[in-house]
């Protein structure tokens, strides 16, 4: 295997990778404050890729649509919260499955009354092409893109953790809810917020990733369970654990997908590496999961002590 | 629940395909068998999450792995109920020992999850197997033979083998949770900690209850194989583990008949809207979330509750 | 003294950069009742854990009935005699008390795999529990869910699943914590009356309870072990007194 095939699929895992983070970060955040299991964090994706397909449609432009369908997926997630999730806080973790998975239902239906079972959505013409980014690569400069909107909201969101106010209620409220109780703050609203902040970040993801995937009903169903695996993987509730696992998650499968296949060649019969390669590379980020768990039960960053 | 309830449905199904059949409600025969299959899957989940407290989100991987034992076997010429059945359960209990066994090391939320991520590697390793249909499935060329001159190809006949194995299945839940060993795994989902302090080896127990239960499942899967004559990946993909896990709660967590309930309750209720809409998934999803929010012990816990007020 | 039942050595436990319990070295005899002492923070409890089995030693061993018990765990400890109640109640709330305690008793009778005799059918199990239930003044309370006993019943429901498991050496955590005068009085005799048949290590902030059980105190201040001895020689002790008894009594 050469050395720009690897530049080219580490870039493809990192751009995998950081869009994980964005569902990721808003997840592990909504698991480790409220304690909630939000099966529905998935729609939410797909509701962002959804907005900006018909926005698109309505502006003309990729970047306003993908700006109007954050605003509208926070409001979405801001109105589930105080409608429904609100109420599920202090319930067990079962219940809070069973509602969810409610809503995927009812997300999933609705999304097909509104608009059918999917939508196109092209990636701005500009970026329609590749770039030569070193002598014999050339690389789709849309991904580029992701690559660098992805490491700019992870910056906005370290940033908006580290040193603003809500950041700081925040980083509180996943280590020790009572504490953040004590200190008088608002939680009603500082969780619809943080609610608000996960969906838009969803959208984020779901409007970059909508070129490259299909924007259809039920794309939340198959991402979310990598976010879940990302968050387990990094600790529930930490957002640098969000990170580093988004990434390990998004570099392993891409890497799995493209060398293991090929790996497997070298040592067992074309058949048998045809059949067992792609099954492997599938279950990979499982077995990593597994794995880090068997050693470290609580993830690698646990963000509570 | 009244202690003669149970026999006067027990009897009531026994009787159902007797005025079916003239009638030639024969689709009903068959959504009965698929219901009572559903329920013996999803009791067996209630057994480990229910009784045992685990909430395992990766049930369905067991059922997968009985039902595609039986398709498998037939698949290279092994027909035999009596070798194949067997054969699903045990390995479907072996499946969930080994996994059970890394998994119980975990608490909480990451058991969730990671049961959940066990059960998406057996599903891709179901779609892995190209030999055996991969992404596409398998079809079964018959449905497994049992001799006797039992014919499994009639739907009646097959009706009344699932209502049997549902009831006796049952029976023995009854009277495993009402023995030691039941009387331990309750304990320890009220307070493990506690039950180890007082001499338990509570993770031993935990793992024969989980592998119980996967077994259970893998029994459900050889039936749902033989009831669609079709095994495919979806048969295991996590929402079907979701699928599962919604009827015992809606049923009723650890309520011996919760897991019959929930799956006569959203099957009935799926087939039910999909009468009126294609978007019967919208009705199927709002009724749940009225029942979690307005019933938070499930159906059986309502009743109880009315019979109690 | 007799040989000792609990032999500690050197244990020793860090959470972090805190050493919660350093080097603590002691003994318990068989039908001693051991008291252990100290501010709070002292380590008193993670001491319990070390030597329950809950929690493992970062250096140190505990020896049991003369063998080295150190690497064993909780429910293995138990089974050979060596059992712990604790600070904060914990019983099983819904269950009744009588069914708490045949679950002690289930403990140590045989396998508990039988998935199909019903066990309300084994007199046995509930025979026994029935006579613990009396030891520890709940007769005629069997069939009230433990979670909705009185505060001291509670507590004595408590001690009372440790002693269910029929141990040669009792570690007792606070077990009149939060108890009135009268419960106190209850569950003082109750402790007294065990002496002859097994050792207990006992936890406790109530003085008068600890002067008058204790044949030997140790008093752990700061995770160390800084005196043992007979009543009269703690309560003599300076050091002690200035540690912790002086805290109390200023005098």
């Amino acid at each position: 295997m050469s050395g720009i095939l690897l530049l080219e699929q580490s870039l493809n895992g990192l751009q995998f990778g950081l869009m994980l983070f964005l569902l990721a970060a808003g997840l592990t955040l909504v698991f480790g404050i409220m304690d909630m299991i939000n099966l529905a964090h998935g729609s939410l994706y797909m509701v962002g890729a959804f907005l900006a397909a018909t926005f698109v449609d309505l502006t003309g432009s990729f970047w306003l649509a993908v700006a109007l369908a954050l605003a509208g997926t926070a409001l979405v997630g801001m109105a589930l919260e105080v409608s429904v999730l609100r109420r599920l806080y202090a319930r067990d973790h079962l219940s809070q499955v069973l509602a969810t998975f409610a809503l995927i239902l009812v997300a999933n239906e609705t999304v097909r009354i509104v608009w059918g079972p999917q939508l196109p959505l092209a990636a701005p013409p500009a970026l329609a092409g590749p770039v030569e980014i070193v002598p014999g690569l050339q690389y789709s400069s849309y991904r580029l893109v992701i690559i660098a909107v992805g490491l700019a909201v992870a910056a906005a969101l370290y940033f908006a953790i580290a040193r603003t106010r809500v950041g700081m209620l925040v980083r509180a409220g996943a280590s020790n809810r009572e504490m953040a109780v004590a200190m008088g703050v608002n939680i009603k609203r500082l969780f619809t917020i943080v609610f608000g902040c996960a969906a838009a970040l969803c959208a984020v993801a779901g409007a970059m990733l909508g070129p490259i995937l299909a924007v259809q009903v039920g794309m939340g169903e198959n991402i979310l369970i990598l976010a879940f695996v990302v968050i387990v993987i990094g600790g529930i509730g930490s957002i640098r654990g969000a990170l580093v696992g988004a990434l390990l998650v998004g570099v392993v499968d891409t890497m799995g997908r493209a060398f293991l296949p090929h790996l497997l060649r070298q040592f067992l019969r074309a058949d048998l590496a045809g059949a067992l390669g792609p099954a492997l590379a599938s279950i990979l980020i499982y077995v990593l999961m597994a794995a880090i768990l068997f050693w470290k039960p609580q993830g690698l960053f646990p963000a509570r002590g | 629940m009244r202690r003669w309830l149970p026999f006067a449905v027990l009897a009531a199904a026994a009787a159902f395909p007797l005025v079916a059949r003239p009638l030639g409600w024969d689709f009903y025969i068959g959504f009965a068998s698929r219901i009572m299959i559903y329920a013996l899957a999803a009791s067996s989940l209630n057994l480990v999450l229910g009784y045992g407290g685990m909430v395992s989100f990766g049930h369905a991987a067991f059922v997968g792995a009985g039902a595609y034992t039986v398709a498998v076997l037939m698949a290279e010429g092994v027909a035999s109920a009596w070798v194949a059945w067997p054969l699903a359960v045990a390995l479907a209990g072996a499946l969930a020992a080994a996994i059970g066994a890394v998994c119980l090391r975990t608490r909480g939320v990451y058991f969730i999850m990671i049961t959940l991520a066990f059960a998406q590697m057996i599903y891709y390793i179901a779609v892995g197997m190209r030999a055996y249909g991969g992404e596409e499935g398998l079809n079964l060329p018959t449905r497994s033979q049992l001799g006797f001159g039992l014919d499994l190809k009639d739907d009646v006949t097959f009706y009344y083998l699932v209502l049997a194995i549902l009831a006796a299945a049952l029976y023995a839940l009854r009277r495993t949770v009402g023995a030691r060993f039941g009387r331990v795994i309750e304990a320890i989902r009220e307070n493990e900690t506690r039950m180890d302090a007082i001499g338990f080896p509570t993770y031993r127990y935990k793992l024969v209850c989980f592998a119980l239960g996967g077994a259970l499942a893998g029994l459900a899967g050889a039936l749902l194989a033989n009831q669609n004559s079709y095994v495919n990946p979806n048969l295991l993909y996590w929402t079907q583990s979701g699928t599962l896990m919604i009827m015992v709660i809606l049923g009723g967590v650890g309520y011996l008949y919760g897991g019959v309930l929930g799956a006569v309750a959203l099957l009935v209720l799926e087939e039910v809207v999909s009468g009126y809409t294609i978007h019967w998934q919208l009705g199927v999803g709002a009724v749940m979330l009225a029942i979690v929010l307005f019933a938070p012990r499930g159906l059986a816990g309502l009743a109880q509750g009315r019979r109690d007020g | 003294m007799a040989e000792a039942l609990l032999r500690v050595e050197r244990v020793a436990k860090h959470f972090g950069g805190v050493v919660a319990v350093d080097a603590v070295s002691l003994e318990v005899a068989a039908g001693e009742i051991h008291a252990l002492i100290g501010p709070n923070g002292a380590g008193k409890t993670t001491l319990v854990h070390l030597l329950s089995g809950a929690l493992a030693p970062d250096a140190g061993r505990v020896l049991f009935a003369g063998a080295d018990v150190t690497a064993r765990a909780l429910h293995e400890r138990v089974g050979l005699g060596l059992a712990r109640s604790y600070q904060v109640t914990s019983l099983f709330r819904g269950f009744t008390a009588l069914d708490n305690m045949a679950l002690a008793v289930q403990a140590r009778s045989g396998s508990s795999l039988r998935f199909w005799t019903p066990v309300a059918s084994e007199r046995a199990l509930f025979d026994e529990a029935r006579a613990v239930l009396g030891e520890i003044g709940l007769a005629g309370r069997e069939r009230v869910h433990a979670g909705q006993l009185a505060h001291g019943e509670q507590r004595a429901l408590e001690v009372g699943l440790a002693l269910a498991t029929r141990p040669k050496l009792l570690l007792l955590d606070e077990p009149m914590a939060g108890m009135g005068p009268d419960e106190s009085e209850r569950l003082i005799a109750l402790v007294d009356g065990l002496r002859a048949r097994v050792g207990v290590l006992l936890i406790e902030h109530d003085m008068d309870a600890v002067f008058r059980l204790a044949d030997r105190i140790s008093v752990l201040v700061n995770g160390r072990v800084i005196a043992t001895g007979g009543p009269e020689e703690i309560r003599a002790n300076a050091e002690v007194k200035r540690a912790y008894l002086g805290e109390e009594q200023p005098a």
